[in-house]
């Protein structure tokens, strides 16, 4: 036996190796370079004291509460229904859904100024109907549009796994004891999904709160976190500040995977 | 008749998403064949502007490939014998090391990516190279590869398997390789697909990490929606869109995403 486990321990080791030494060390480097600046550790204090780091860490935060919000909303909604009732193409709208779930935030930014960039479809159409074009893919407004058009592919699958689980039988016998479908949604389905909100929504809040291609295609006006870490670093050259704000970004998305897998009772990360 | 009433109103929704999601993809590909996307479609078709993107950005393909590769070959040799021991021994320590595993796809790319470049960024010889990338790639796809095997090795009985197999006379490397590996193939089969999709569309690492000589596909997307004509940005996007999309089919095919890939997979 214990010539078992000095094998598997080697079968264990060259992940081990590349995991502690490209990313293990390299956190705790960032972390102490996060204290080296000009402020010293007070950087990481600087993202409450800062005015200009508390309001980017504000809307970073708001914009990624949205996208959480309307994602679970749209998924809640397609996603019970598309479990619920199997017809023709049904697969297909399915696989319409889930397809987006690879393309980078470079691209998806790009599909927001397809959408409504200055060339885009919404402005045209607005164009057409009321002579006044509708631009906004440059501003906060898009990014949130962005943002849950790549969430909704991450948390249909796992609302349609969910809806699978619940039981019929409930809603039948709330319906049959006199619930409108109304208090069936609210006091049968919302609960029996709420495993999968709660692990899905932190998916699309963490995976929103630390995105960064989106706001990068997008650019201009759009003072997210991501966004002024990498302006610190590279038009600044502040590589403390960058440094210190994007650790504090990773301890906020952990954390918000963490308790979030507490709280369902499942193993939770964030994906791309 | 509510219920038929409900029923349409949900449809009707669901393929208001669905176009939402779907639209902007035709557009750009429309944009990317179009003469001139701003005159509409009546300007007529054209590969001018695929061309160009060859012509301007073929390296960034050929790198992106091969650095999704490369990325896959190590996920693989590193990430199965991993996925194999957390399977095979599940104590607290084996699911503190699962747990620390996937923290580079929770942490955002841009502080891992930060983290590389102060730590080995005065490496320069490391630093320029491609493998710099690879590096990035290989932590944020690793958890994907471990975590899609060892939900095959923990749906069968390997302690059984392993067992027989012992019982006949076959070592620990045998076992290995003529038990434990052939038994997880549809494990390894989804995860590399999802580590090759994924490193392929990896931006917020890459954007940092990589170099004016070492640019991958969405670093040279990236380039060129913010300086081309929308055309060429939209030819650019149709060709990444035409490489992903094999790989996209084929995970749809035969390897049914895990909801979510990390939903309580474990039986609890």
């Amino acid at each position: 036996m214990r010539h078992e486990t000095r094998r598997l321990i080697l079968l264990l080791l060259p992940a081990g190796i590349v995991f502690a030494a490209f990313f293990l060390l390299p956190m705790a480097r960032l972390f102490f370079i996060g204290g080296s600046g000009k402020t010293g550790w007070a950087a990481y204090a600087a993202i409450l004291t800062d005015s200009l780091y508390l309001d980017s860490l504000l809307s970073t935060m708001a914009v990624a509460a949205a996208t959480t919000a309307a994602t679970l909303v749209i998924s809640g909604i397609s996603g019970v229904f598309l479990q619920r009732h199997k017809f023709p193409g049904n697969a297909l709208l399915v696989s319409m859904l889930t397809f987006p779930l690879a393309f980078p935030g470079v691209v998806i930014g790009f599909m927001v100024i397809m959408l409504a960039g200055r060339q885009g479809l919404i402005g045209q159409v607005t164009q057409a109907l009321t002579g006044e074009k509708l631009v906004f893919a440059y501003t906060i407004a898009g990014l949130f549009m962005g943002y849950v058009y790549f969430s909704i592919p991450r948390t249909i699958l796992t609302v349609m796994a969910a809806a699978e689980k619940l039981d019929p039988k409930l809603e039948e016998a709330a319906r049959s004891l006199g619930a409108s479908p109304w208090r069936v949604l609210l006091d049968v389905i919302i609960p029996g999904l709420k495993p999968a909100f709660i692990s899905a929504g932190a998916i699309c809040f963490a995976t929103a709160v630390g995105a960064f291609g989106t706001a990068f295609t997008l650019a201009a006006k759009i003072n997210v976190l991501p966004m002024v870490i990498y302006t610190e670093f590279t038009l600044s050259a502040n590589i403390a500040m960058a440094a210190a704000l994007s650790f504090v970004l990773g301890i906020v998305t952990w954390l918000v995977l963490a308790v979030a897998r507490t709280a369902a009772g499942s193993s939770v990360a964030a994906a791309g | 008749m509510k219920r038929r009433g409900l029923f349409y109103l949900q449809l009707g929704f669901t393929l208001l998403v669905c176009a939402f999601l779907v639209v902007p993809v035709f557009l750009s590909i429309m944009a990317g064949l179009t003469v001139n996307y701003f005159v509409g479609i009546e300007s007529g078709l054209t590969l001018r502007w695929v061309m160009e993107v060859w012509n301007g950005y073929r390296d960034t393909i050929f790198l992106s490939i091969g650095l999704s590769l490369a990325c896959l070959a190590v996920t693989l040799v590193i990430g199965v014998p991993a996925a194999y021991v957390l399977a095979k021994r599940q104590t607290a320590l084996t699911r503190a090391l699962e747990e620390m595993l996937v923290l580079p796809v929770a942490v955002p790319g841009l502080a891992t990516a930060l983290a590389l470049i102060v730590t080995y960024g005065s490496l320069s010889g490391f630093r320029t190279s491609w493998a710099f990338i690879l590096v990035g790639h290989v932590l944020f796809t690793l958890p994907f590869m471990v975590r899609s095997v060892l939900a095959v090795l923990s749906a069968i009985d390997l302690k059984t398997l392993e067992e027989g197999a012992a019982s006949l006379g076959a070592g620990f490397w045998p076992r290995f390789r003529d038990i434990v590996l052939p038994n997880c193939r549809q494990g390894i089969l989804a995860g590399s697909l999802m580590v090759v999709t994924l490193s392929m569309g990896e931006f917020n690492m890459t954007w940092l990490l990589h170099t004016p000589f070492t640019k991958t596909l969405p670093v040279g997307l990236a380039d060129a929606y913010a300086s081309l004509r929308l055309e060429i940005g939209s030819a650019y996007t149709l060709v990444f869109f035409l490489m992903i999309m094999p790989l996209l089919l084929a995970l749809q095919a035969f390897a049914k995403p895990r909801p979510a890939k990390f939903v309580a997979e474990d039986a609890e």
